[in-house]
């Protein structure tokens, strides 16, 4: 017998399920007069720093349609690339951006839209520049376990090629779905859960 | 100002994720995930500071009612209908350590089974008083608790006669983003939970008796409401002791 290490284990995930919105944008699903507004639902004001950037997807299934019943939040760092975050050491991030935003795609269409400032480049750990992104992640009815992604941006091409996220993707044309599409300041990106355009998901 | 005011925020990376312990993305038993579950192996990779940080909420954002379900969406003097229980419990990390500040947000269906949702078309009837939201941000014990009703189970169109065991489900911030999490909590007792395709969906037994919420009679207000007890765990980070950084520990 050796020592026990005291390790808890982490809470196993569930789906959030098809009512995800009563919890997480009650207004957006018809519940009104309990939050005076959805968490997540503004990440910028009028004094944000940066350049202003939309960006719009969908989060597409294995039969090709979208998920009409999905929610996503963003995580992302400023425009000079900081965290609005208590663990953010490197400096302090624009007070009137708040890094983190949530979206319930559309029951109509299943578009999701993020108005948002393009973030300024953050280090590994090795101290190279990452590429500027995104973080995304996903729950809906029949994800088990939020997927975690990023989206990269079409016209930081140098960037991107010394990003070493985007590098240890073996397959190459892999990377590309995680390259929105659309030019600034409108950027498109479409999650695919399935096939041959599969994104690349993320174990971080 | 408290202790954990005064400590110096932790910026080590988390520990891996056991995969294992969590459903997988594709369960053919939970028929949804199908066609909604990646097929390709993840990329694997150490947290950098994009998972290291994530969004802090203040008491601010909390409006007096918000960890109260039974009065949130009722009419003034009036309150939803149901068993009155108290939920309570700790977030902690992995290495025990109590998660303070962490924001929790939940939702259920009422106590007929009953989701106040457009999309729902089960026949149980709404409850006027009885919206189905809360939301609590834990104290520096890690420490939450809000007032509910217990929720109703209620069939689902998945196999002929699946029924959701009653629970409640919860999204949990803790100071990283890589630490969020989505589950769902059981109730003590409920033969249900053992016969439902989500909670199959997990794999490991004991991860399943993690979901559920033992009835905390201590802590049961007399004449008023039974407790139940709700411990989270999130991921747990390595000490930047263990991170290689010039600034060490």
């Amino acid at each position: 017998m050796v020592q026990n290490l005291g390790y808890l284990k982490e809470t196993p995930s569930q789906t959030a399920g098809p009512y995800v919105h009563i919890g997480l944008t009650p207004n957006f699903g018809g519940i009104s007069g309990v939050y005076e507004r959805d968490l997540g639902s503004s990440m910028v004001n009028e004094k944000t720093l940066g350049e202003r950037i939309t960006v719009t997807g969908r989060v597409i299934d294995g039969a090709g349609a979208p998920l009409r019943d999905a929610l996503i939040e963003i995580w992302q760092a400023d425009a000079a690339g900081l965290y609005n975050s208590p663990s953010e050491m490197r400096g302090a991030a624009d007070p009137n951006f708040t890094g983190w935003g949530r979206c319930p795609t559309s029951a109509e269409d299943g578009t999701f839209v993020f108005e948002t400032v393009k973030p300024g480049r953050i280090p590994f750990k090795d101290g190279r520049l990452m590429a500027p992104h995104i973080t995304f992640w996903i729950v809906a009815r029949g994800i088990n376990i939020g997927l975690q992604t990023r989206l990269y941006f079409p016209d930081e091409a140098a960037a991107n090629a010394e990003d070493p996220l985007l590098q240890r993707i073996e397959h190459r044309h892999r990377a590309e779905t995680l390259v929105a599409g659309g030019r600034a300041p409108n950027y498109h990106f479409d999650i695919h859960l399935q096939g041959e355009k599969e994104t690349v998901f993320l174990d971080i | 100002m408290s202790d954990t005011e005064n400590r110096r925020p932790e910026t080590g990376a988390f520990f891996q994720r056991d995969r294992d312990w969590h459903p997988p993305a594709f369960a053919p038993g939970y028929k949804t995930s199908v066609l909604r579950s990646p097929r390709k192996a993840l990329l694997s990779l150490d947290n950098t500071i994009s998972e290291i940080t994530g969004p802090v909420f203040g008491h601010s954002i909390l409006g007096e009612l918000d960890n109260d379900l039974i009065h949130n969406f009722a009419k003034p003097g009036e309150s939803a209908i149901g068993e009155r229980i108290i939920v309570h419990g700790r977030v902690l990390d992995e290495r025990g350590r109590p998660v303070a500040g962490a924001l929790l947000e939940f939702w259920q269906a009422n106590a007929g089974g009953r989701y106040r949702h457009k999309k729902e078309s089960y026949l149980a009837a709404l409850d006027p008083n009885f919206g189905g939201c809360g939301r609590t941000i834990t104290d520096e014990n890690g420490s939450y608790v809000f007032r509910t009703i217990r929720p109703g189970a209620y069939p689902w169109p998945n196999g002929v006669n699946d029924w959701r065991p009653a629970h409640i489900h919860f999204s949990v911030f803790g100071h990283g983003f890589a630490q969020r999490l989505i589950t769902q909590m059981y109730f003590e007792g409920d033969p249900m939970i053992w016969k439902c395709p989500i909670v199959g969906t997990i794999a490991d037994a004991r991860a399943i008796e993690q979901l559920i919420a033992p009835l905390d009679w201590a802590n049961t207000i007399p004449m008023d409401a039974r407790a139940y007890k709700f411990d989270i765990v999130l991921r747990g980070r390595r000490s930047t002791f263990f991170e290689n950084r010039p600034e060490g520990n």
